[in-house]
């Protein structure tokens, strides 16, 4: 990821005083002071912070994000990704250039290992996200972190649009919906007791929309797959889904090749593509703004089985 | 959600709220089932905000459940209550966050909670609105939870207050049903000191009055809700020039100082190795580059050098942003301190008075040890004394010598140490706090300042929070 404003000089953006600029912030600017705030807060109030890092969009906004609040230091936290083994490799790439640009360091958990020794079983479907839960609550304890931040916001599903921006988890790394601690202000109450870990979301408040008018204002480097390009896909659940080792198509289905880009970047085997011609961020931008389906129901299988299904997920510990 | 909206006029880049929109926060408050989820539906759909995937997910479960009648039978409820338990009691438990945008600007809705025993989430959600819209049922009038939740509102000062007559369609749309509501509400609202009150007819199921006026109402002829959303200001105390009101206070978060670890360019690096700066986020006010400043804890004073903004050196900051200060002197200031336009401190005190409302389920007695958390310092404090509180059905003041929970009291509190105590009606952000369980860490109550105690020490400023009431 490019990081402009991180590696340049002090520059001043003087402006005559004859003509006060009004004190009034954009809609991005009050959400980027928000999440930095949110985020200055948690490394205040907790030992070991960690940031949950796919190289997904909203991970990527973090941790930029991340940088500008202790800009010209360092970021003073470790990266996590719990690797389910079925991730697009290009994401895999993006992500470790990624962490190389910052100087950050990143703990990779692996769903395969756990399917490997036993731990975890494969699942029927072939869908490992609901997997990842297990190896993540091992990595949060394993690097004794008591904060966990991570991308998710609420505009992507039902249940997350019930979270606060600081939750609490137990031990198990449960979220209990109906007992929720209140949020008050923008006074963020950290205090936990031992075991309990808290999650962070700092762009809790943004849309996609949000975060695909930052990625083109900040100028932020995302991995490819977010743009079209040309794939050898098939239709599955009504979404186009890539030729793979880990995603193969079943006999009645026909491969084609299409112009595609994704929406959200997770488990090879239940991400889908969508149609686009989108090929550079002011055409992600506009296709966004108009578009009639949301992004979780444009490209999660995992989100259909069940009407529930994130807050099940979540209830057990998942981000 | 995404937006999309109003397609009524679409061209693809312009459906888009404007780069420069504002953002304005709402919430909902009113009694359990006086239609307060079935309207954020009702809005959401009638400004095109619901996505084809989840209207038709909407749509098949309101079947499966049977549901039908004059919304074309969908249960616009189950747009927000999004959780298991809410779907299968059809109650709202917790706040739900929703976003939409129209062409005027970008809305976060957060739909709150009606029962009694989940107002801590109400709170939660009304803390952060600049306007809340209080549903009440025609047929039902005023009851105490609306009574409860206009008193939490008129307490927090949220700026506007909606009033949405709701359920008009089942008193076929009758004038003299409405303005016997509106009165009775007005008195209400009259007796908690809200100063301006708008009064909307609607029908959430229905739709009458939410985004489009209604035919069916011809006796009213303001706007519809939405149009009023679209148009009311967003409170943050600018003046006609756009010019910040209130004093500048930086609560500070933390200090940034690398010590030579720094992502700057290494040909810079030299000339960060001694980077100082205070962060935190302006919680009012504006400050610039020469600006006299002093700090608490310490009183000391100084002048601003820099603000930074990740890299870009500001001559000037406002709330809210979130921005990095450096100072000529090299003061002693650590997490927890507030870093203040000179002269304009408030007394310094070991004491004050205050507005709780009581969230936990343990109740509060007199001399209770908590924790008080005011922008990012955290103070020991004891309860000295429980002075009164809220009768919701006579809206009076009765004396009270504990307080339960969904209680709105006052009660009296020593701190530890001496602190710069603001009046919440001086400073909405420096006048609030977090009362916490110093053991398990639960958030008890939220607080608002009302009376600072007796200085132990002058501030620096003259008027401002001084027990002068503006
Ligand atoms: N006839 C009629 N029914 C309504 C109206 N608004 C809500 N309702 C019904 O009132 C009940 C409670 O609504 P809900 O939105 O869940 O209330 P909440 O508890 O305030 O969120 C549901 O059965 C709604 O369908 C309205 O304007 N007219
Ligand atoms: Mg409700």
């Amino acid at each position: 990821m490019r990081a402009p404003p991180m590696t340049t000089a002090l520059v001043s953006t003087s402006t005559s005083t004859s003509t006060p600029t009004a004190h009034r912030l954009s809609e991005l600017d009050v959400l980027e002071s928000e999440a930095i705030h949110i985020i200055r807060e948690v490394v205040a109030e907790f030992e070991r912070p960690v940031l949950l890092f796919s190289g997904g969009k909203d991970s990527v906004v973090v941790l930029h994000l991340a940088a500008k609040a202790f800009w010209p230091g360092k970021i003073p936290f470790s990266l996590l990704h719990v690797d389910t083994g079925h991730n697009f490799p290009e994401v895999l790439e993006f992500r470790d250039k990624t962490v190389a640009a910052h100087g950050v360091r990143l703990t990779v958990a692996k769903v395969e290992d756990y399917i490997q020794d036993g731990r975890l079983v494969e699942r029927a479907d072939g869908t490992r996200n609901p997997l990842q839960t297990m190896p993540l609550l091992d990595a949060i304890a394993a690097g004794r972190h008591d904060a966990v931040f991570g991308g998710a916001r609420r505009d992507e599903d039902k249940a997350r649009a019930k979270e606060r921006i600081l939750s609490l988890r137990d031990e198990f790394g449960q979220w209990d919906p109906r007992n929720q601690r209140p949020e008050l202000w923008n006074l963020y109450n950290g205090r936990h007791t031992v075991g309990q870990h808290v999650r962070a979301f700092p762009i809790s408040n943004w849309t996609e929309l949000n975060v695909w008018r930052y990625i083109e204002r900040e100028n932020i480097e995302l991995p490819p797959l977010y743009y079209a390009h040309d794939r050898e896909v098939y239709r599955r659940d009504n979404m186009w889904r890539a030729v793979s080792p880990v995603s193969p198509p079943h006999a009645d289905e026909t491969v084609e090749l299409r112009t595609v880009r994704y929406r959200t970047v997770g488990d090879m085997s239940c991400t889908g593509a969508v149609d686009s011609q989108a090929a550079s961020v002011a055409d992600v931008v506009r296709e966004v703004g108009v578009s009639t389906i949301t992004e979780r129901g444009a490209t999660r299988a995992d989100d259909r089985i069940s009407e529930a299904a994130m807050e099940d997920r979540k209830k057990e510990g998942y981000f | 959600m995404t937006l999309t909206i109003d397609t009524r006029n679409l061209d693809a880049a312009a459906a888009v709220s404007a780069p420069e929109g504002t953002l304005f926060r709402f919430a909902t408050a009113g009694s359990v089932d006086d239609g307060k989820s079935t309207l954020v539906g009702r809005l959401l759909h009638d400004s095109k905000a619901i996505l084809a995937d989840q209207l038709e997910a909407v749509t098949r479960t309101s079947t499966e459940r049977g549901f039908g009648g004059e919304s074309g039978g969908i249960d616009f409820a189950l747009l927000t209550d999004g959780l298991r338990a809410e779907r299968e009691q059809g109650i709202t438990i917790d706040v739900a966050y929703r976003y939409f945008a129209t062409p005027a600007r970008s809305f976060i809705l957060a739909d709150c909670p009606g029962h009694v025993q989940y107002t801590r989430n109400m709170v939660t959600g009304a803390t952060t609105a600049d306007a809340v819209i209080m549903l009440i049922d025609a047929r039902k009038g005023v009851l105490e939870q609306t009574r409860r939740h206009l008193s939490v509102v008129a307490l927090l000062r949220v700026p506007h207050v909606i009033i949405a007559v709701n359920k008009i369609d089942l008193l076929d749309y009758s004038e003299a049903a409405y303005r016997e509501v509106e009165a009775s509400v007005r008195l209400v609202t009259a007796e908690l000191g809200i100063a301006e009150v708008l009064v909307i007819p609607v029908s959430a199921l229905v739709g009458d009055n939410v985004v489009d006026r209604s035919e069916r109402t011809p006796w009213y002829d303001g706007p519809s809700l939405l149009e009023l959303l679209e148009t009311l200001t967003v409170i943050d105390d600018l003046d006609e020039r756009g010019q910040a009101t209130e004093a500048f206070r930086l609560p500070v978060q933390l200090v940034l100082r690398p010590q030579g670890a720094v992502v700057v360019a290494p040909e810079l690096a030299d000339s960060y190795r001694d980077y100082r700066a205070y962060a935190g986020q302006v919680a009012s006010g504006s400050i610039k580059v020469g600006d006299s400043v002093s700090v608490e804890p310490g009183g000391g004073t100084s002048t601003v050098t820099g603000i930074d903004f990740a890299g870009v050196a500001l001559d000037e900051a406002f709330a809210p942003q979130s921005i990095a200060l450096r100072l000529a002197d090299d003061l002693d200031i650590a997490r927890g301190a507030v870093i203040a336009a000179v002269d304009t401190l408030p007394p310094i005190t070991r004491s004050l008075e205050a507005d709780l409302f009581w969230l936990d389920p343990r109740p509060l007695a007199p001399g209770a040890r908590v924790l008080l958390k005011f922008g990012t310092t955290v103070v020991q404090a004891l309860i000295s004394a429980v002075t009164g509180r809220l009768d919701l059905t006579t809206l009076a003041g009765e004396p009270a010598t504990s307080l339960a929970v969904n209680d709105i009291g006052q009660a009296s509190i020593r701190l530890s140490r001496d602190l710069p105590i603001e009046r919440y009606t001086q400073n909405r952000r420096s006048g609030a706090f977090l009362v916490i369980h110093p053991q398990d860490g639960a958030t008890l109550a939220a607080g608002i300042v009302t009376a600072p105690g007796e200085p132990t020490r002058a501030g620096d400023g003259s008027g401002a929070g001084s027990d002068v009431s503006p």
